[in-house]
């Protein structure tokens, strides 16, 4: 392709590839629904379809991911295939004990991202481009061994009793996890779009301070254990709503540290203009560009996700609105977010305020993730603390 | 962008002023914040609890104060009613204003544009083909249609301008956003109850605050069969049936009518192996004179009955009035001495008489299982069930209620079997409970028996007649007054300890002793008191001459001796046993009827696509200007998009590279 387009709009791939990709999408899928075919009920099969479609959709024109989706899929079922049917053998077996088991899993995802985070840092300190590479192949390990535990937990559900079976999505504990690999894969999209790893660091930063978070909760809490589902979580909806949902928390929170990295650049660009950060970030039009991006995606997403929220407290709860704490909340965020693009796009805002706002906009999220289920009770039991 | 450039205000009628307010930019974010910060204040807030609870929280001046300000229920206050209100009109307004334009935008190519302002844009190139303009026109034209642009070609003076545009329908995404949260917000007020809160100011409807059977409750109070939108709930118990339900308004209640009945066949509750709740479920039958036979369909919580446009959802459960079987034993002196049998309800009140005392006992709930953390195990995040539970409350004649919790089988605490009683004062505390030990035969008897011997003034002077002889035996220097002292030394321990426990003993040495004797005095008492308790207890064993208590028996008296240690602290004069039940629940429903619903949920598909054709759908349009330059042609592009201008540089390079290769480039540059 063209090597001046290349700059924003980067590779696309061969047409052979495209399609071999999108087959091979087409294959798994039904590969998996003949394989589970008697346990996946419709909206499970259609949650299978459609994420086959979405991943045809995103690889295509994208090779890391691509590699992503078949080394997990290849590893996933290569755990699975270990455990066969007993819960049991992960003590025995090496490759589940000290990999592969999610337990096992996500230790190596919370060390590899607090890894790929150094490394981040110190690749933008060092000016080596190498450093940052390879904070790059960590961060895609990080997430790859993030949802190989995801989906490793998922089967080992089924395994504690068909009946406790379920997608791991359902507390705190699984959805932190959640967190970090939508927000690393988004910060990953991207890095290769805008061509720069310097903001690695940053984002990677709340990523790493989730899984602090995710760790303390596992010790303290016993958290790790998988629950059944109580009967309110019984519902198709809660496994496209709470993805939705992550997919634009993920977004706000890269959106703020990318804020977080602007104001940094601002900062120093006044006090020492030749200094690192003033000079190793990007440039402050890239990342303003960026955290627009990245609120405008989180926003359609948590769009998205309040609705099909609403959708399903229609059914659970008997109204689509109940002005419940995490429902409200979940208004504030998005009005906060309305108005802040309304600034950008209509009253032409942008740089420093809008950088702040974004900061800002993350901890009216984290509040409305976790605060109003530590603080205030409500209707939604999934995460109390 | 679409911001009109304000004129001179005075110019202006108050109308067309006021218009251009509602529609401004600045009020619109002004409205989005303050309806997030308002929206702040009713979740920190609980809302809608019964009020005197914000009575008891707040103090009577608060509490009248947010009372006005309408804090117990914000969402639905005049102020928080009014900035929605605002939010709609202006971004009706908005819609009003930007429309036309937008709905422009969508088709319009722009066939006006000047040579001039094409040479301003930011995106432009020139170049130089070989072929003839007219073929060259042509290339354009099929390129870009097949890139998926829309074409036309306009003949200027001399020259070809081609227009091209993609992703129109990004102005329908603006459209489509802001009409959708007009949408959604009038389908939310067809489902709230605004109605209702108006015919209340009107003074057509009352709400009621009393706890009333239904056919006491006044038809002010009663709303009609119809269309209007409703939430309410009712508590049918199995085997009964119900035709209304009840809303809660404020710090009371109306009563809806429903056009048919609802009968409670059964109520289940389905357990995982490890005892948490798996699924709540209702049998249901609707019975309505439409149906040609009534209508049976179980529901669970996520899949309702909808019915007629009435949505029935499983919300909650409870007791409808189990059947019990309990019996009375007697703890204290006053309560006689046998166990009484008798029958009750969950929900009943009874009157009990004991000697000059009456009080009021109230069953308020039977529990068949009690799944709770098992202190007893090495792993408190083990559970276990603790069968079948009662929970009453005992009312004295002054109105002050003791709360209880009794379990129906015994509980092993330590290797032994107790009967375990809850009690507590006020539903914040913690239940702190009571273990009575299990005899011999597995019963009550062993300690009701030893409870009654203590309180018996008979028994407990002759032992402690006995005991002071055999005390005295060994002191060489007795005297009948010592031997009196002594014998009214242990009665009185006796009677402190059944009025209060060794803890009333202590505070007796503590008090009334003098400094000097205390300890070693003290100490003495103190096991006196353990002596005679022993005495009692094994007297009443009535063992073979000669034979020592066993083992089982001093651990049973160790047992009984802390129990009843407690005892005053229990505050009831018996222990009721659960023997037997019938369990009868109640299926809690949540009944909804909200006719807005679909313009809601039309509302929100509108919001979806709107939302994403804003954002992913860029609007790009093209300008070729074709002009015929000796044997050669002249091409000028130029192109501009509404957002992502960054990602447009790419694209503008990449669209001018391909045209200058698919016309025949010559010379560009
Ligand atoms: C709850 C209320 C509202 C919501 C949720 C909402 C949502 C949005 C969204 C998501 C965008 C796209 C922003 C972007 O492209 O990044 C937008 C754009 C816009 N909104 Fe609103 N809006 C609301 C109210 C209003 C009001 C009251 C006005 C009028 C004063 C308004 C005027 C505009 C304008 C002019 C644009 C720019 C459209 C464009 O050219 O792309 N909005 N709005």
């Amino acid at each position: 392709m063209n090597k001046l387009a290349g700059i924003m709009l980067t590779e696309t791939s061969s047409p052979l590839i495209q399609w071999l990709w999108r087959g091979a999408m087409v294959l798994a899928a039904i590969i998996l629904l003949t394989m589970y075919y008697d346990v996946f009920d419709y909206y499970e099969v259609g949650i299978v379809v459609l994420t086959a479609f979405g991943m045809a959709l995103i690889g295509q024109n994208w090779m890391g991911i691509r590699w992503y989706i078949i080394v997990v899929g290849a590893i996933s079922l290569f755990a699975i295939q270990r455990y066969g049917n007993d819960l049991a053998i992960a003590n025995s077996d090496f490759f589940l004990n000290y990999m592969l088991a999610s337990q096992s899993a996500f230790m190596w995802m919370s060390a590899l991202f607090v890894m790929a985070t150094v490394t981040y840092f110190a690749g933008l300190f060092l000016r080596s481009e190498f450093t940052q590479k390879v904070g790059t192949a960590l961060t895609w390990s990080a997430s790859a061994m993030g949802l190989i535990g995801l989906m490793v937990r998922w089967r080992e559900s089924y395994l504690i009793g068909a009946d406790v079976g379920h997608i791991p999505v359902s507390n705190l504990y699984e959805v932190f996890i959640l967190f970090a690999i939508v927000t690393s894969i988004l910060y990953l999209f991207y890095e290769r779009r805008y061509q720069t790893r310097a903001l690695g660091g940053f984002v990677l930063l709340i990523i790493s301070s989730a899984v602090a978070f995710q760790l303390w909760y596992t010790f303290e809490r016993q958290a790790h254990e998988i629950q059944p589902l109580v009967p309110a979580l019984q519902s198709y909806w809660m496994k496209i709503h709470v993805p939705a949902n992550f997919v634009g928390y993920g977004a706000f929170a890269m959106a703020a540290m990318i804020g977080v990295a602007y104001l940094l650049k601002s900062w120093r660009e006044t006090v020492n203009p030749q200094g690192i950060l003033a000079t190793a970030l990007p440039d402050k039009s890239v990342m303003d560009d960026l955290m627009y991006k990245a609120i405008a995606l989180g926003f359609a997403f948590f769009t998205l996700a309040t609705i099909l929220g609403a959708l399903w407290a229609a059914e659970a709860w008997g109204g689509y609105w109940s002005w419940d704490p995490k429902e409200t909340w979940a208004l504030i965020v998005w009005l906060n977010y309305a108005a802040w693009l309304h600034m950008r796009m209509t009253k032409g805002w942008h740089g420093v305020p809008m950088a702040w706002w974004a900061v800002i906009g993350l901890f009216v999220t984290i509040f409305a993730f976790l605060g109003v289920n530590m603080f205030l009770s409500g209707l939604h039991s999934y995460g109390t603390l | 962008m679409s911001e009109t450039k304000p004129s001179p205000v005075s110019q202006k009628g108050f109308g067309q002023r006021l218009f251009l307010f509602l529609g401004s930019m600045d009020l619109a974010i002004t409205l989005l914040l303050a309806l997030a910060i308002a929206s702040i204040i009713g979740t920190v807030l609980q809302q809608n609890q019964p009020y005197s609870d914000y009575l008891i929280k707040f103090g009577p001046f608060w509490f009248d104060l947010f009372e006005s300000a309408g804090l117990y229920d914000v969402y639905s206050s005049i102020w928080f009613l009014s900035i929605l209100v605002l939010l709609v009109t202006s971004t009706s307004v908005c819609v009003f204003r930007n429309g036309p334009t937008m709905l422009r935008d969508m088709w319009n190519l722009r066939t006006h544009v000047q040579r001039k302002s094409l040479k301003l844009m930011r995106h432009n190139a020139t170049w130089l083909v070989d072929s003839p303009a007219d073929e060259t026109v042509t290339t354009l034209e099929n390129r870009f249609s097949k890139l998926g642009f829309r074409v036309r070609q306009t003949p200027k003076t001399d020259e070809v301008l081609v227009s091209a545009m993609r992703g129109g329908m990004n102005r329908l995404g603006y459209l489509l956003t802001h009409l959708a949260i007009v949408v959604i917000c009038l389908g939310g007020l067809m489902d709230s109850n605004l109605p209702l809160k108006f015919a209340e100011w009107q003074g057509k409807i009352k709400i009621e605050t009393k706890d009333l059977p239904l056919s006491q409750i006044p038809a002010a109070s009663k709303l009609p069969v119809g269309s209007q939108a409703f939430r309410g709930s009712v508590n049918i118990p199995e085997g009964q049936s119900a035709s209304v339900a009840f809303l809660a308004m404020r710090d009371g209640y109306l009563v809806q009518n429903l056009p048919f009945k609802i009968e409670v066949k059964e109520f289940r509750i389905e357990h995982y192996a490890t005892g948490q709740p798996k699924s709540f479920e209702s049998d249901l039958v609707v019975y309505d004179d439409d149906l040609a036979e009534p209508l049976t369909k179980t529901i669970a919580v996520n899949h309702p009955l909808i019915y007629k446009g009435y949505a029935i959802y499983q919300a909650s459960f409870s007791d409808g009035g189990s059947e019990l079987s309990l019996e009375a034993w007697p703890l204290g002196s006053q309560a006689g001495s046998d166990p009484i049998s008798f029958d009750t309800k969950v929900f009943e009140r009874k009157k009990m008489e004991w000697g000059s005392n009456s009080s009021q006992l109230e069953i308020t709930t039977f529990r068949l299982f009690n799944i709770n953390p098992d202190p007893t195990e090495e792993e408190p995040s083990k559970v276990r069930n603790f069968g079948p539970s009662v929970e009453f409350k005992i009312r004295s004649s002054t109105g002050e209620a003791l709360e209880y919790q009794n379990y129906m089988l015994p509980v092993p605490r330590n290797g032994r079997d107790f009967y375990l009683s809850g009690v507590r004062s006020s539903p914040a505390d913690e239940f702190g409970y009571l273990y009575l030990p299990i005899d011999e035969q597995g019963g009550l008897e062993g300690f009701s028996h030893f409870v009654q011997r203590l309180h018996d003034k008979k028994v407990v002077e002759k032992m402690a007649h006995q005991m002071t002889l055999t005390t005295l035996k060994s002191v060489s220097n007795s005297d009948d007054k010592l031997a009196k002292s002594l014998q009214d030394t242990l009665i009185k321990l006796v009677d402190m300890f059944m009025a209060g426990g060794f803890a009333n003993v202590t505070t007796f040495i503590e008090t009334s002793l003098p400094e000097a004797e205390r300890s070693t005095l003290g100490t003495a008492y103190l096991s006196m008191l353990r002596e005679i308790l022993a005495r009692i207890y094994v007297d009443g064993l009535n063992l073979p001459d000669q034979q020592a208590p066993t083992e089982t028996q001093l651990t049973f008296l160790q047992d009984a001796v802390d129990a009843i240690g407690s005892l005053p602290r229990y505050g009831s004069p018996v222990y009721f046993m659960l023997t037997d039940f019938e369990h009868i629940q109640a299926s809690g429903l949540q009944i909804a009827h909200s006719p807005g619903k679909p313009v809601v949920y039309f509302g929100c598909a509108m919001l979806i696509l709107g939302v994403f054709l804003l954002f992913y759908l860029p609007q790009r349009r093209f300008w070729a200007l074709i002009k015929a330059n000796g044997q050669q042609t002249d091409i000028l592009l130029a192109g501009m998009s509404n957002r992502n201008p960054r990602e447009f540089d790419g694209y503008f390079e990449q669209i001018s590279n391909e045209l200058k290769q698919t016309s025949g480039n010559s010379s560009s540059r």
